[in-house]
């Protein structure tokens, strides 16, 4: 799945005055719970956002730690639960935590590639009670979803896609965006329309791990993007509220960077295979940082006490262009992953953003991406053995 | 794209919402596909009475009954918002 940290819908309605003013308000609560089941998947997307060595991870947590998480997780007053991976669908307790996750109050989403998702499973999550399923689709023909990911997936994916509306469960088709599927984007809302889905999300692949590996063969051209954004426009306009859609833009063209999950340590929690508790799916990458775990630390003292959870909580621990900027509050100085990634420091402001003194780096991505004189290079699949990371300095 | 809304309509909440009360939250919630949203006091009273059964012309009577301001033109508000956003339906 790619990162979607500007794309959380969190609101809280204000309608006292009399007008209706949409404000972010989380109370310090790790609203959003997201579980990676495991790295494991059968698709080999080469924009990934599972760690480079995803391999590595063998001890995923048992269904009776996953239950401890759920549980406490409830406690400290999580609502949204995501299922996701690798394929969540991989493991065979996913029916048994969905029931106990609902039990509990959980609002649950399965975010699924669609592979063994069988129509006897959805029945069964049907009955267990969750309540939605963000099915990914990488093109709308079958020839390109496959050059994409890797394997032929495609027609089952089709297949999926009518079986989880057969069953009634609202459905999120999750497209992410790159230069070779961004001028598919009439095609893919006429699938999404056929099918009748209730959303559909544009992803614009953010690049991290796998997707860094590959940034310039995906950046898609500003051509491209104003010409996508277009026809987005126009199927909003024709279809209305029927169904929402999404378009998250690669924020490498934005001046200003995205609000990443709302905020470091805010209202999201994320907990990897390995029951390592991560404040972001790719928060990993940050090196120097020494992860929690919930094998060995309580859920309540990692969210409120761990040092890794307070590194980059607030504003106490930015730097200028941030530190005296009038937008700090909304989007909190980006994403600290990115600003670590282009910039070697956690705590200088996202590239992204123009006021930062280096968004030249981002700048020159760009530019080389539209270069005639740029050589292509070939795709990196996510699979075992395609890359070695043994020759770095990195903690996990 | 906002519809009008108007006071015979019968509205409902859309079938995947999930409308209730959160106590850590101390508030109304309105729980969708990958979202939330934390109702404030009228906008949680508005939501109650999208059930299916009440007018807009209802829904304005009742909550004339606990609000001494006019309401009226808040209740529009809030239901246009919520039809555009495909929270709530209205009933054919």
């Amino acid at each position: 799945m790619p990162k979607d940290g500007s794309e959380l819908n969190l609101e809280s309605l204000e309608l006292s005055s009399g007008s209706s003013e949409l404000t972010l308000d989380g109370l310090g609560i790790p609203m959003w719970l997201t579980l990676e089941m495991t790295y494991r998947c059968p698709l080999q997307c080469p924009w990934c956002s599972n760690p480079l060595d995803f391999d590595k991870f063998k001890n995923e947590l048992t269904t009776e730690e996953w239950k401890k998480v759920l549980v406490d997780g409830r406690k400290m007053g999580a609502l949204q639960l995501g299922f996701t991976g690798g394929e969540p669908m991989l493991r065979d307790d996913i029916e048994e935590l969905v029931a106990y996750a609902d039990e509990l109050g959980y609002y649950t989403n399965l975010i699924t590639s669609g592979i063994g998702l069988t129509p006897n499973r959805l029945q069964v999550l049907k009955n267990a009670g969750l309540k939605q399923i963000q099915l990914s689709i990488q093109a709308s023909d079958r020839e390109l979803n496959h050059k994409l990911v890797g394997v032929d997936v495609f027609d089952q994916k089709m297949a999926v896609a009518e079986n989880i509306k057969a069953q009634g469960f609202p459905m999120v088709l999750n497209i992410p965006i790159c230069k070779q599927n961004i001028d598919q984007t009439r095609s893919m809302l006429e699938m999404a329309e056929r099918l009748e889905v209730e959303y559909i999300e544009f992803a614009n692949i953010q690049y991290y791990n796998w997707a860094l590996l590959n940034r310039e063969e995906f950046m898609p051209s500003r051509e491209q993007l104003v010409a996508a954004e277009e026809i987005v426009k126009e199927y909003r306009q024709r279809l209305g509220n029927k169904m929402q859609i999404y378009f998250v833009i690669p924020d490498y063209y934005d001046d200003r960077p995205k609000a990443c999950m709302n905020g470091w340590g805010n209202i999201h929690l994320t907990i990897g295979p390995d029951g390592t508790a991560l404040p972001c799916q790719e928060a990993r990458v940050i090196k120097g940082l020494e992860f929690p775990n919930v094998r060995e630390q309580s859920l309540d003292w990692i969210w409120n006490n761990s040092p890794v959870f307070n590194a980059y909580r607030g504003d106490d621990w930015m730097k200028e262009p941030c530190k005296s900027c009038d937008e700090k509050e909304d989007d909190h100085g980006g994403c600290r992953c990115q600003a670590f990634l282009l910039t070697g420091d956690a705590t200088n402001a996202d590239p992204v953003c123009s006021k930062s003194p280096m968004h030249n780096v981002v700048e020159s991505c760009v530019a080389n991406t539209a270069s005639p004189h740029r050589v292509e290079r070939p795709l990196v699949f996510r699979k075992k053995g395609a890359i070695t990371t043994d020759f770095l300095d990195r903690s996990s | 794209m906002v519809e009008t809304i108007t006071a015979n309509n019968i509205v409902a909440l859309a079938p995947m919402y999930l409308f209730r009360w959160e106590e850590p939250q101390q508030a109304y919630i309105l729980l969708y596909p990958e979202g939330i949203v934390k109702l404030n006091e009228t906008g949680a009273a508005i939501l109650k009475y999208c059930d299916s059964t009440h007018t807009v012309e209802e829904i304005i009577t009742k909550l004339s009954e606990i609000y001494t301001t006019d309401v009226s033109e808040s209740v529009y508000k809030f239901l246009e918002v919520s039809y555009a956003k495909g929270w709530i339906r209205i009933k054919p």
